[in-house]
């Protein structure tokens, strides 16, 4: 316990969060977000799309379903290893983000089209016959009824890659990792502690953020809207505490 | 493939190792959070605070978390229980809600049914709620094991063996063939666990294979949508 609040108290040294010979907390906490976004960007661009296409024609589902059930038995740094020495990229940081997108697209093309496909089809219908077109469905009423469950995937991928992260520091990139591993590399201790409190506290900042985030998404007027899609949707899904489909890599 | 055939002996050991490292946490999960999962079936406070709890433990970073059981605890840094601890809170963190689902999916009426019968509430429990519970667990279960297994490989950047090993080696060595044969055998162990699990399922639940999936589906969709996807 004694070890725990050194942990902390280096952690509150602004000494260690200036770069010295080594990078700081403060590059390496950005090199951690850095990453995070960069592979988050990465997975939106493809999951989103392609899972709000699965929810609105219905096909493709089994594919997402298997792609989602084969990620969450992937050991990332098996991924991560294998993609970090078999593949020379340009720029670099393009490394970790391969992994770590391929490690968020499952809950996020999850989220997606479980939220799109949640959405009543009643409702849908409705908006067919007020003479909306498929796209004015698919954006004015399909997106935003699904939004809460959208942005539970988007939660879970975050979650999953801001934690993941960590991992790219054993592959000589700057995150948080560099100051955890040196517990196991050479036996610095307060270091790792502080740093896998930091990176702790900061998942759970991001998963509050989030928890908000999905709760403020339901369009106005949509009473309980997070909780009937959330069951609905866990028709296809075994979700993670967070409500969220699971696909943990980290 | 020559690297395989000649490290056979140590991929074995690892592959025996690694079981070693994953089955615990399944097991004890599995025990553990059954009874906390009926508590919180029966009881929204408890639901809210339980699966809360469980919210937050599995948020946390799995490096990190496996990093600071020893100091939390007093365990020896390179002590494998370190792993062990943390994957069994992964695994009760997935395991409780899926357990109060089951539990919930067990209709009121038939509880009700067995209480008039003169079920006492153990009675209820063994032969009644938990049988009927079975399928949802069962596909808990599954989702663990899978999640586990994959999990287990982050203990080798804490200095603790398992397949994970292979990936750390093969990186330093700059050597593909063994980080994907290290993917592979991650893979095939936790095909061959559910493979396992599901037989398992089969013999203790006979019954919802016969009554067929409809039924299942959708007192728990959960659980027939997960076994069919796995298997």
């Amino acid at each position: 316990m004694i070890l725990l609040l050194q942990g902390v108290a280096w952690l509150l040294d602004p000494a260690n969060w200036a770069d010295s010979a080594t990078p700081g907390l403060l590059s390496q906490l950005l090199g951690q977000l850095g990453i995070t976004l960069a592979s988050i960007v990465v997975a939106v661009v493809v999951a989103v799309p392609l899972g709000v296409l699965i929810g609105h024609t219905g096909r493709g589902r089994l594919v997402a379903i298997v792609a989602s059930n084969a990620a969450r038995a992937l050991p990332t740094l098996g991924l991560f290893s294998v993609v970090v020495i078999a593949l020379t990229l340009d720029p670099q940081w393009l490394a970790p983000v391969i992994p770590l997108a391929l490690l968020g697209i499952p809950p996020l093309l999850a989220g997606t089209y479980a939220g799109i496909e949640a959405v009543d089809g009643q409702v849908v219908d409705a908006a067919r016959a007020m003479g909306m077109t498929e796209w004015q469905v698919l954006l004015r009423v399909e997106i935003p009824l699904g939004a809460p469950l959208i942005v539970g995937g988007l939660r879970a991928a975050v979650l999953q890659t801001v934690a993941t992260a960590t991992l790219a520091s054993f592959y000589g990139f700057t995150t948080i990792g560099n100051s955890i591993l040196l517990g196991p590399d050479s036996n610095q201790y307060i270091p790792m502690i502080g740093g896998s409190l930091l990176v702790t506290v900061l998942a759970l900042a991001i998963d509050g953020l989030f928890a908000l985030l999905q709760r403020s998404s339901a369009p106005r007027g949509v009473s309980r809207g997070a909780r009937r899609t959330t069951n609905a949707a866990r028709g296809r899904f075994i979700t993670s505490p967070a409500g969220t489909p699971i696909s943990r890599g980290n | 493939m020559d690297w395989v055939w000649s490290h056979a002996g140590d991929l074995w050991s690892l592959v025996l190792t690694h079981v070693g490292l994953s089955v615990p946490p399944i097991v004890l999960g599995f025990v553990i959070s059954v009874p906390l999962g009926y508590w919180a079936s029966r009881s929204a406070a408890a639901r809210a605070v339980l699966l809360t709890l469980g919210n937050v433990l599995y948020t946390i970073p799995s490096l990190a978390f496996i990093l600071l059981v020893p100091v939390v605890l007093g365990f020896a840094l390179l002590d494998a229980k370190n792993v062990l601890v943390a994957l069994t809170v992964y695994a009760i963190a997935i395991m409780v809600r899926s357990a109060a689902d089951a539990f919930a999916s067990v209709s009121a009426s038939v509880r009700e049914s067995a209480v008039a019968q003169g079920f006492s509430p153990a009675q209820r429990f063994l032969r009644v709620e938990l049988p009927l519970a079975g399928p949802v667990l069962l596909a808990g279960v599954r989702v663990v094991s899978v999640s586990t297994v994959s999990l287990a490989t982050i203990g080798s950047l804490a200095g603790i063996d398992s397949l994970g090993n292979l990936f750390t080696d093969g990186f330093q060595r700059d050597f593909a063939v063994e980080i994907i044969t290290g993917i592979v055998l991650v893979l095939a162990l936790a095909a061959v666990f559910d493979v396992v699990l599901s037989l398992v399922g089969r013999l203790l639940l006979p019954w919802s294979r016969r009554t067929g999936r409809g039924r299942v589906r959708r007192s728990a969709p959960a659980a027939a949508s997960v076994s069919e996807q796995v298997a």
